[in-house]
């Protein structure tokens, strides 16, 4: 096993798939012989060729239209956008048309596409580089919204966003890409979307999160462990939507206690709708109210001031506490 | 260092070959066999009387909004016969009469406009695409099913439709930008009707034509007579020819006209003169190509009449099936199904709360 970057376990996803299926064909700005801003398709023309990694004028909207259109033919259109922050110029294709062929043909056509953009903040870039806007594309019925938090579970949910038969959009924390490696497979590895996965069991509280911000989850529940002797129990969702509540609702009726974490801004955000899950499921086994540690309802500031933005360890264990001493 | 000019030979062609009166310019008429003739005047009858039918379907309350196309019947009609029927077909919503040509079931229309999802279980085969509604995002979808055909080496042919008012949209632009750089098979067919609703085509761009985008492209671009099916089909199967053959994309501008409302949901004497209206029924797509295949003594008036007689009766059976579909497919649980390929738990969740509430409405119900 090689110890990887998240960037370099989407290379390797990416460059296993084109190996083993024909279909699939990455494209988007810079994408081929630059090898993409941040290097994720950094190779792929030099094995592939340009027809497999495939640089296309600047036009985010046609990027989208254009995926929907080879899914259509019997392709897998993996684009990228290369900063989640111009990908709203694909919503409208996303939400008209990706999301809804499948409804609208009652089955008959449908487009397995996978839109790939870096998100998040904490890379110190310039404004619509850090945003965290994810709730954007869960709110749209048939279309499958997955960020990964590391390197392996990217790899792997990457090749399954590519093998799904729905579109996905895979937002990469771009704040992770290098931060740190782990121990990735060369052999395949895949993982099934529209399941949260159990990072750390616990029985006193539940640490909900995803993407970047499961590094400072993980070490506020170290850090509650070492100070105060709590067993956090941490789920990362993985794929924001389809939500799966079954660890959700099953670990917070075990602790009665929970705080969500994104860096996304609150209001309306992803852990709203948990928040609603928890009340329609668990309402009678909660100990406290719900907290969410999470951005402030603006625009991500500029980066002397994002780390005042974005959530961290000491926020979480702040808000962990209250929600313990409640 | 001078200021100097930069040789680009542009010119804009327009094609015309049956004029107003039906009379055709020999020279230029297409060698188009009579079977192939005589189906484009039975599509271009059944779409114009599938129209006045589906009015007054709405106008009864029996279906809800749609968009008609008289007027148009040659512009669509003219393009899409220059395909295969294993080609691609990217509509908008104004091409009612080419989707029936291209084999969709008038049915599966009718039961769309009549707010049934279900329409779509009528078409099971077929490359065409569904119907389109926001304006030209159609257009970048020919470009990626072209881009694919090109990768895979296939020999087929994706057109794509919109109107004088898509013109104006980002998708078009980018679409027809994509296709000139990647010299893939896709041809766009801009029906310029005039009217996008209640803004003229003077008001959608400054440009003399619509066909001279092509020209900022780099790709073959032409004018044609809308309302003339030679010239739009001599412009569409030289296009697709070019696309087949590996000569890249094209874009043809057909001149028409919208004769009725943008929907039936919009009152065109708000914007528009009757005189004008008036003066585009003397260029009647549908009229002209009647006296030249008179003249070429292929049709009769006796032969059109038993021709309205059975498109008539056509026309009645799809209703009639229509609507015993529409009671057959009365069951609400079918607006649960094809949001995703797999239904997630949380759906299902909302089916089985969807099946409490109707039991609930029906005990209540029953119990007065």
């Amino acid at each position: 096993m090689a110890k990887l970057t998240m960037v370099q376990a989407l290379n390797l996803a990416l460059r296993q798939e084109m190996e083993k299926d024909d279909r699939v064909i990455v494209l988007g700005e810079d994408v081929g012989r630059d090898g993409g801003v941040f290097r994720v398709t950094d190779g792929l023309i030099d094995l592939f060729g340009e027809n497999r990694s495939v640089d296309t004028p600047l036009a985010e909207s046609c990027i989208a239209g254009m995926s929907i259109g080879m899914a259509l033919y019997g392709l897998r259109p993996v684009c990228e956008i290369q900063f989640s922050g111009f990908s709203y110029f694909c919503l409208h294709q996303i939400e008209s048309h990706a999301s809804r062929i499948r409804w609208r043909t009652q089955g008959r056509l449908s487009v397995p596409m996978v839109l790939r953009a870096p998100y998040g903040g904490g890379v110190r870039a310039l404004e619509h580089h850090s945003e965290s806007r994810e709730a954007f594309w869960a709110h749209i019925p048939g279309l499958k919204m997955v960020i990964p938090s590391g390197p392996r579970n990217a790899r792997a949910l990457m090749i399954s966003a590519i093998r799904d038969p729905d579109p996905v959009i895979f937002y990469e924390p771009k704040a992770v890409y290098r931060a740190f490696r782990e121990e990735v497979p060369e052999e395949e590895e895949t993982m099934p979307l529209g399941k949260a996965h159990f990072v750390q069991e616990g029985k006193d509280i539940t640490l909900i999160s995803y993407g970047a911000m499961m590094r400072p989850t993980l070490e506020a529940g170290a850090e509650l462990k070492k100070k105060d002797g709590v067993e956090a129990e941490v789920i990362d969702l993985l794929t924001i939507s389809p939500l799966d509540d079954v660890p959700i609702v099953e670990s917070v009726k075990k602790t009665g206690r929970a705080v969500i974490i994104h860096e996304a801004p609150r209001s309306f955000g992803p852990g709203a709708e948990i928040i609603s899950r928890l009340m329609e499921k668990a309402f009678y086994y909660l100990e406290a109210p719900i907290a969410r540690v999470t951005g402030y309802d603006m625009v991500i500031p500029l980066f002397s001031k994002e780390t005042f933005y974005l959530p961290n360890a000491q926020r979480i264990v702040r808000a962990a506490r209250e929600v313990l001493g409640a | 260092m001078p200021r100097s000019k930069i040789g680009l030979p542009y010119t804009v062609e327009h094609l015309s070959i049956l004029n107003e009166r039906g009379e055709v310019d020999k020279s230029l008429e297409p060698d188009i066999s009579e079977d192939l003739l005589l189906n484009l005047h039975r599509a271009m009858l059944l779409g114009r009387r599938f129209d006045e039918r589906l009015l007054s379907l709405q106008r009864q309350g029996r279906i809800g909004t749609f968009a008609p196309i008289t007027g148009q019947e040659a512009s669509q009609l003219g393009g899409v016969a220059a395909l295969l029927p294993s080609d691609y077909f990217a509509p908008s919503f104004r091409e009612t009469a080419a989707q029936i040509y291209r084999g969709a079931p008038m049915e599966a229309i009718i039961l769309s406009f009549g707010g049934y999802n279900e329409g779509a279980f009528l078409v099971k085969e077929g490359n065409d695409l569904p119907v389109a509604v926001p304006v030209s995002s159609q257009v970048p979808h020919a470009v990626g099913i072209a881009w694919a055909i090109k990768y895979r080496g296939k020999k087929d042919v994706a057109m794509t439709f919109f109107g004088d008012g898509g013109t104006s949209q980002g998708d078009f632009h980018e679409g027809m930008n994509f296709a000139g750089v990647y010299q893939i098979p896709v041809v766009f067919v801009c029906q310029n009707n005039h009217w996008a609703i209640s803004v003229p085509r003077s008001r959608q761009t400054h440009s003399k034509t619509i066909a001279q985008k092509a020209i900022a492209y780099d790709i073959p671009g032409i004018q044609v007579d809308g309302n003339d099916i030679l010239a739009v089909y001599s412009a569409a199967k030289e296009a697709v020819d070019r696309a087949r053959s590996g000569g890249g994309p094209s874009m043809i501008e057909c001149v028409t006209y919208r004769m009725m409302m943008h929907t039936t949901a919009d009152d065109p004497k708000r914007y528009r003169k009757n005189e004008e209206v008036e003066d585009w029924k003397k260029r009647d797509p549908l009229d002209r190509f009647q006296k030249y295949l008179k003249d070429k003594k292929l049709l009769s008036d006796q032969k059109i009449e038993e021709l309205e007689k059975e498109i008539k009766d056509e026309i009645q059976k799809a209703v009639e099936h229509a609507e015993e579909l529409m009671k057959k497919y009365s069951d609400p649980l079918q607006m649960f199904e094809h949001v995703y390929a797999e239904m997630p738990p949380y759906l299902k969740e909302q089916r089985e709360e969807f099946k409490k509430e109707q039991s609930e409405t029906g005990k209540e119900a029953s119990h007065g």
